[in-house]
């Protein structure tokens, strides 16, 4: 099967960042897929947020359904995590940090690369 | 090589397309093949029939209009994407009621699966991101 590296970089209040999430859905329907999420993508993952107020949608919450999904591996970069106020608790999933150089590894042990 | 493209950006918004548009030419000048162009986000926009670009500049989506017509291109714009921005091909159009086909000819809406397959089959699928 496929493998599929869905690559997050858009902060959440993007379309980048929803419609990413749509194809990251459709995709493990048909491949093996995996998600990395670095720079501005980690905001992403924060638990306690909600975009109700100021017209999005919370498209987060499906983030919970990814395992359902056969989503089983998402990965962070650790580095460009200290480079933000965030750390693991506050995010809304289990997230695999990375170094620099397993993230580099990701890159070459996938089939197909889809940034979003 | 058989390449499949994927465009994110809107056309004159942002490079994206244009560089996405020279890359597919001149893959198809040098002999390769185009699986299949896929535009995502912004990049629907490509395909906008009614555009009207200013006589001293690149008419982007007439260009991929022509392009794909030239050599029979598989051209498809995310059905979702396109919806929520107003890119209504006649089915679509008449599905929500809404006048006027902003959807060139050219271009086929048809859903996220399309990209994905893509991505299965073709040697190289290439990002032209925004």
């Amino acid at each position: 099967m496929s493998r599929i590296l869905f690559v997050m970089t858009h902060s959440p209040g993007t379309i980048n960042a929803q419609e990413g999430f749509d194809a990251l859905l459709m995709g493990s329907a048909f491949a093996n897929c995996s998600a990395l999420f670095l720079g501005q993508g980690l905001y992403q993952l924060i638990n306690s947020q909600n975009r109700e107020p100021i017209g999005g949608k919370n498209y987060t919450l499906g983030f919970a359904a990814l395992h359902d999904y056969g989503v089983q591996n998402i990965y962070g970069s650790r580095s460009q995590l200290e480079d933000t106020i965030l750390s693991p608790d506050d995010f809304c999933i289990n997230v695999e940090l990375l170094a620099d150089d397993k993230v580099n590894r990701l890159f070459d042990s996938h089939d197909t690369i889809l940034t979003f | 090589m058989k390449f499949a493209i994927l465009i994110h950006g809107a056309p004159y918004s942002h490079q994206a397309s244009r560089s996405g548009y020279l890359f597919t030419r001149a893959a198809l000048a040098m002999g390769h093949e185009i699986y299949r162009v896929f535009f995502y986000h912004d990049g629907v926009y490509n395909a906008n029939q009614s555009s009207v670009a200013p006589q001293d500049e690149a008419d982007i989506q007439n260009e991929w209009a022509t392009l794909g017509k030239e050599h029979q291109l598989d051209m498809v714009i995310c059905i979702s994407s396109s919806l929520r921005r107003g890119m209504l091909d006649a089915t679509e159009a008449e599905r929500y009621e809404k006048t006027g086909i902003s959807v060139s000819p050219q271009f086929n809406v048809s859903g996220l699966g399309q990209l994905i397959d893509a991505g299965i089959n073709a040697d190289r699928l290439i990002t032209f991101g925004a």
